[in-house]
């Protein structure tokens, strides 16, 4: 493990981009979006419901989406939309065919910029118009549109270099047999030398991934001709069967989920025990997405601004290069340490990952939890046997309900975790949950505040609530059950306005946007009588008939001293303002002549604050008045 | 500051019956006492000692008794003297009465204090309470007890006990430990006061809390069910993280004569211009920008603010769901409390029928939180039940912040079902697999739970005070190693492993880890910690090696076209599963026959017998998934003769002894090899080399 001198001291909190709440942006990411628009991407089968659901629109639908996830998290990537099969034809080379779309201000294959979200969420309207669908392979002709698609899109792919960036192709169809219409020699060559493009693109360092789209009563048969085209091999195969889903709905998630390239955070070392080590790989699956960071710019030219770091001696005023030293006050001294003496400290484990043993899921406490969980995943890519062990482990924890304590010595951040292992779940819209061991981070004795002590009942009896309360609590719970709750079904309403902003003001928009709060309480929901009375009853349980009087009670109650003082000194004041003509006083610059006592009252009768000098007061009752 | 101050006696039993923990003793009180030195530089402390033998207290010569209760320090602001005296805690030599103690040294902060600083004084009591307590002059010891918890309330004392032994299983006098225990659990029912019992030493350094924080509330108000029900709660941190101390950066430009000198560093940040880097921006001239795709969007915080998220100060509950329905992977971050206003009689009976209808549902609820005006974003969490077990504190609720649609990465990952049959475990390796998850036991019954979050120190943080108290009186010295107690935290347990030997040893058997073949030849010469001489061995490398190996991120799998002399295994196998051509098959079996004629003849007294072994096993393994029967089973009987011819019947012997015969039918079915005749080969070569020798 790397040793960074700036990891060590870095503060969790000051620093958003901190490793660990941010992935690592060593590679960036270029996609080429190949969507097929051939007729039959476009054709509606009477199996839907709705019209509207083609293919194309799937399609189409997805990447619109990823464009605006991506925009927000990793915007560095850059990406490429281009449609094969289509009327017109638009690309460097020239080909038939194929169509690559844009925006201004932008090069083919770039960054996603406000303009392309923008525009790319109304290309089903201008579609036929602008780009038009047509099937480009013919019996008749010599054209291949898959071969001018994967020439042109490897030609978009050839900026930057394969170490630096990963290349991808994503191809969406529903075409398994994109040469069935043509027959004999031409058929051969046209695979030919459509598959020799492909391996070409391989060859550069290009992975191609097909999304297929299939129909329920016709099974997208990815041997008839992409098994050859990605290259794919026995294991692999299975993976890429695509599960024809009953609702085009569930295909959309499936696709939108395979779009993402898995990013491992790192690899790692488990050790169970006596020389025992599998090979893992680490991924954040979930992390606060945070809004990005502010960029400082001259706000006259709006352009962006260098910011300089410089250290300065406290004493002396001296300029100092990066200080080698940090030190603490202790015992009226000053003791320093260097910075290998601090990450020496902080090396408190020789392994990555080290087995401590096993505990029943009962021990994991609700609160035994400090910072967003991390995945882990087997690999056999250096260490073969790793999966097997991993499986094994994983099923019998799963089967024992156990999981298992380990330490996770990171050279910043060493601290003891729990693996709690997960079975798959995979619904209609495919994997919901992925098989895996999930680390959390457990706390230590010191970061656990023992509250409840804090206000343990003098008395020793604490209220407990009886049977009937607690029944009445149950009959509510009943009324007010999310059946299908799932944890990430809201977006972020901040981060949705935020974001919304950013475009509106990107594309120079007057209006601003509205973004509905997805958070907010069901009200209709709880407006229903059955929901009401039951309310009603556990309330009546507890508060007894008079919950609205309680009410006022327990505010009145728990009104300190100081807070009935402060009410009364407002009450007074209401009135003895009322004695007063201010505007006339203001008017005549007769309020010098009252005593900062009267002046008070009106100050607190309009809620203003009553601090400073008389003439402090007399400016602030002015400018309340308007003068 | 100083209002918050508090007033600590150390109340330590040093008895001889806690001379094997009095280490850990004094480690868990000087870290208290540093903390204090750094945090709390005002907070009191004072020193008491029992089971000395000498007395020294100012009840003995008031009153008389308290004897082998020794003052050792009265109270006083903490200084350094305290840390130095509780490293090197004189060993008692009698029984100590930690009833006395406690006598002790309530007077001592009665007589100092009086009824001021309520809440502000504290008792720590560190015994095992194995040593009967004497009788008292009239009435029972619980009398005598009663009457103390008391006064303490009354004096607004609280008492932390820590007892670090089991509550069953101890050596000792059980019917004194019964009493002494039973004494305890009255100070805990009649007075502030708290007992722990810890077994491990590891889990009493983390039964003192060693930092004092006064926790304040995050939100008080309302928890909204509705608009027409609302139940008045706290809110407080639950967890919070202690973090690595902030050091500040130190500067040595002050002059050696500068007594005053603060030695530390300001940091400097200045905008300049791209154009023109000596132009200065100066803050007026600079707005904030956001980035939005390449763009920069530039904003004020004015017009930010105005159109920004501005949700209203609430927590409303969205709806309860099933327990079932919130992984606990999904919890994002430290976690709060709910407790209901400790004023409200009727909130805390609504919080109470809440959690329980809650528990015995199995029920959790969703709910949408502003902890404060102005707060610019909300939080949707998860709020459980946590049902009291102890009379005297209320029933409450953990809450826990869930993730946004935007936090989730929904990453696809193949199935475990999915892998090949050669990734997936068979019976007998599962079975290994279930005993070590059942034996390798942190949480055995009657004993303690090893590693419980609540009892367990950071290493990082014992380590730096340490480090930094040794600092204090050498300037240069190292870094102290981890001692075995904080050593359980961070490594497996000796004795643990030591106990379940046989199910690790049983499931390093079954289970067999090796390197990679199919890295990259470059990148593969660095996974070893030292580069090998010679290609010799380098198939076999033992799990051990791959433990302590360094990994290179993006190694990826090259096409192996034949097979080489570093790891034949591997290349065969490689080579096998190529399905670009057929032909890649019928090439590596030809290949390694070769490979294992020529180890087996150029061996030098037997020495590549064993790669020749793994290489054997690997091509018949091979040649039943290929269906290529035949091709090995005449390798093997050619092998087997030449061999035989050559006086090289060591080989022979070993193929025997691992029971490496000839394919049958029943493990491929093109084979013409029964059973009988496949363990005959090897029965029929057997006599022969026992002839021959």
């Amino acid at each position: 493990m790397e040793l960074d001198p700036d990891d060590i001291f870095r503060d969790e909190d000051d620093d958003p981009e901190n490793e660990f709440f941010q992935e690592r942006e060593a590679t960036k990411e270029m996609v080429v979006y190949l969507v097929d628009a051939s007729p039959k991407m476009f054709s509606t089968t009477s199996l839907q419901e709705n019209q509207e659901e083609t293919h194309f629109h799937v399609a189409v639908s997805c990447i619109a989406q990823s464009l605006k996830t991506q925009i927000i998290n990793r915007s560095y990537d850059e990406v490429a939309i281009c449609f094969f099969n289509t009327r017109e034809k638009k690309n460097l080379q020239d080909l038939n065919c194929v169509y690559v779309f844009n925006v201004a201000e932008r090069d083919d294959l770039d960054r996603p910029t406000a303009r392309l979200i923008k525009d790319f969420d109304c290309i089903e309207e201008s579609f036929t118009k602008e780009i038009g669908s047509q099937c480009g392979i013919l019996s008749g002709s010599r054209d291949n549109s898959l071969y001018n698609a994967l020439w042109v899109a490897q030609a978009l792919l050839r900026k930057g270099s394969a170490k630096t960036a990963d290349k991808r192709i994503l191809l969406f169809t529903n075409e398994d047999d994109p040469f069935g219409s043509v027959k004999g020699v031409v058929k051969i060559d046209m695979t030919r030398t459509t598959l020799q493009r492909a391996k070409d693109a391989q060859d550069l360092g290009i992975s191609i991934e097909l999304l297929p789209l299939s129909r329920p009563d016709e099974e997208f048969n990815v041997s008839l001709f992409y098994t050859d085209l990605l290259g794919l091999e026995g294991d692999d195969l299975s993976l890429f069967l695509p599960s024809a889903g009953q609702r085009l709905e569930d295909m959309k998630d499936q696709l939108r989920k395979r779009m993402f390239k898995k990013r491992k955070v790192r690899r790692i070392t488990f050790s169970i025990a006596n020389g025992i080590s599998l090979e893992l790989n680490t991924y954040a699956l979930i992390r606060p997405t945070v809004p990005g960071t502010i960029t400082w710019l001259d706000s006259v030219t709006n352009v962006p601004l260098q910011s300089e770091r410089s250290f300065l001696c406290a004493d002396t005023g001296a300029l100092i290069q990066e200080p080698a030293k940090r030190f603490q006050s202790y015992k009226n001294e000053d003791i320093k340490f260097s910075v290998e003496e601090l990450s020496e400290i902080k090396r408190v484990s020789t392994g990555h990952l080290r087995l401590l043993g096993f505990k029943p899921l009962s021990c994991l406490k609700d609160y035994h939890n400090l910072r967003p969980s991390t995945f882990l995943f087997p690999s056999d890519e250096e260490v073969v046997g790793s999966t097997c062990i991993f499986i094994a482990l994983h099923r019998s924890m799963l089967r024992l309900k156990r999981y298992a304590v380990a330490f996770y010595g990171s050279s910043t951040h060493p601290q003891l975790v729990a693996l709690v292992a997960q079975d798959e779940i995979v619904t209609a819209s495919g994997q919901v949950e992925p098989p895996g061991l999930h680390m959390i981070y457990l706390p230590y004795s010191d970061d656990i505040r023992h509250i409840e002590e804090i206000h343990a009942d003098e008395n020793n009896e604490a209220s407990r609530a009886n049977g009937d309360q607690i029944k009445k609590a149950t009959a509510l719970m009943r009324r007010i059950d999310l059946k299908d709750f799932s944890v990430c079904q809201f977006s972020n309403p901040a981060l949705q306005r935020h974001y919304a902003v950013l475009q509106a003001l990107a594309l120079d928009e007057d209006e601003m946007p509205e973004v509905k709060d997805e958070t907010v309480p069901d009200e209709e929901g709880m407006a229903r009588t059955g929901v009401v009375n039951a309310l009603e009853e556990f309330k009546h349980s507890i508060y007894g008939e008079n919950y609205d009087e309680e009410k006022e009670f327990e505010t009145n109650g728990k009104v300190t001293e100081a807070s009935k003082k402060r009410k009364a000194i407002a009450e007074n004041a209401v009135q003895e303002c009322a004695n007063y003509d201010w505007a006339d006083l203001a008017d005549n610059g007769k309020l010098k002549d009252l005593t900062t006592v009267e002046l008070k009252y009106y100050l607190t009768a309009h809620k203003l604050p009553v601090a400073g000098r008389k003439e402090a007061l007399i400016n602030r009752i002015l400018v309340h008045l308007g003068k | 500051m100083a209002r918050n101050k508090e007033a600590l006696v150390l109340l330590l039993d040093v008895s001889p019956s806690m001379h094997n923990i009095l280490q850990e003793v004094e480690k868990v009180c000087s870290m208290l006492i540093q903390k204090k030195l750094i945090y709390s530089k005002y907070d009191e402390v004072g020193l008491v000692l029992f089971g000395t033998e000498d007395t020294n207290n100012e009840l003995t010569t008031e009153v008389g008794g308290y004897e082998h209760v020794n003052v050792l320090r009265h109270i006083k602001v903490v200084d350094k003297d305290v840390v130095e005296v509780l490293q090197q805690l004189p060993r008692g030599t009698v029984a100590g009465d930690f009833l006395d103690a406690i006598v002790v040294g309530m007077d001592m902060l009665i007589k100092k204090f009086g009824p001021t600083n309520k809440g502000k004084k504290r008792l720590c009591l560190v015994t095992k309470a194995l040593c009967p307590v004497k009788a008292p002059y009239e009435g029972t010891e619980e009398d005598q007890v009663n009457t103390i918890a008391a006064q303490m309330f009354a004096h607004g004392i609280k008492m932390d006990c820590i007892v670090p032994r089991g509550k069953q299983n101890v050596d000792g006098n059980v019917r004194v430990i019964e009493e002494n225990d039973h004494l305890l659990g009255v100070f805990s029912k009649k007075s502030s006061s708290k007992v722990v019992y810890v077994e491990s030493p590891t889990s009493l350094l983390g039964a003192l809390r060693t930092r004092r924080i006064s926790p304040v509330t995050i939100y008080r108000g309302d928890l909204e069910i509705s608009s027409a029900l609302k139940i008045k709660v706290w809110v407080y941190k639950k967890t919070a993280e202690e973090k690595f101390p902030t050091l500040k950066k130190y500067s040595d430009k002050a002059p050696a004569t500068d007594k005053f000198a603060t030695h530390e560093i300001k940091v400097d940040y200045e905008y300049k211009s791209i154009e023109d880097p000596s132009k200065i921006v100066p803050p007026d001239q600079r707005i904030k920008g956001y980035r939005y795709g390449p763009q920069v969007v530039p904003i004020s915080s004015a017009e930010w603010d105005a159109v920004k998220f501005k949700p209203e100060k609430s927590v409303k509950l969205l709806g309860f769901t099933d327990t079932s329905n919130i992984m606990r992977h999904y919890y994002m971050k430290d976690v709060s409390i709910f407790i209901a206003d400790p004023g409200n009689k009727k909130a805390i009976l609504a919080v109470s029928a809440l959690a329980r209808a809650m528990k015995e549902m199995k029920k959790v609820a969703i709910l949408r939180c502003v902890w404060r005006q102005g707060q610019g974003n909300v939080v949707v969490g998860v709020l459980s039940p946590n049902v009291s077990d102890k009379e005297n504190t209320p029933d409450s609720f953990y809450f826990n912040v869930l993730p946004f649609a935007e936090d989730v990465r929904e990453f696809q990952f193949p199935s475990f079902s999915n892998f090949p049959v050669s990734r997936q475990p068979n019976e007998e390796q599962q079975e290994a697999a279930d005993n070590l998850v059942k034996m390798f036991d942190l949480a055995p019954s009657g004993r303690e739970e090893a590693l419980q979050p609540e009892f367990t120190p950071n290493p990082v943080l014992e380590r730096f005070y340490r480090h930094l108290e040794l600092k204090s009186k050498h300037r240069d010295a190292p870094v102290p190693p981890l001692d075995d107690t904080l050593k359980k935290i961070t490594q497996p347990d000796p004795e643990l492993l030591s106990e379940c030997k046989s199910v690790v040893d049983e499931f390093r058997r079954l289970f067999e880890l090796k390197e990679n073949p199919k890295l990259k030849k470059s990148s593969k010469r660095l996974l070893r910690e030292k580069p090998s001489g010679s290609d010799e061995g380098e198939g076999s490398v033992n799990a051990n090696d791959v433990g302590a190996a360094k990994y290179i991120e993006n190694a990826s799998a090259e096409k192996i076209d034949k097979i080489g002399d570093s790891t034949p295994v591997q290349d065969f196998e490689a080579m096998m599963s190529r399905r670009d051509s057929p032909e890649w098959v019928n090439k590596a079996i030809k290949d390694m026959k070769n490979k294992i004629f020529d180890m087996v003849e150029n061996s030098c007294e037997g020495d590549t017998y064993q790669k020749a072994l793994e290489c054997l096993v690997s091509l018949r393994k091979g040649c039943i998934l290929e269906q290529e029967p035949k091709q090995f089973n005449d390798f093997l009987r050619h092998l087997y003769k030449f061999c035989q011819e050559k006086d090289l019947n060591d080989f022979c012997e070993l193929l025997a002894s691992k029971g490496v015969t000839l394919i049958t039918k029943t493990e491929a079915i093109d084979s013409e090899v029964t059973d009988d005749e496949a363990r005959s080969f090897t029965v029929k070569n057997e006599p022969k080399h026992e002839e021959e020798r």
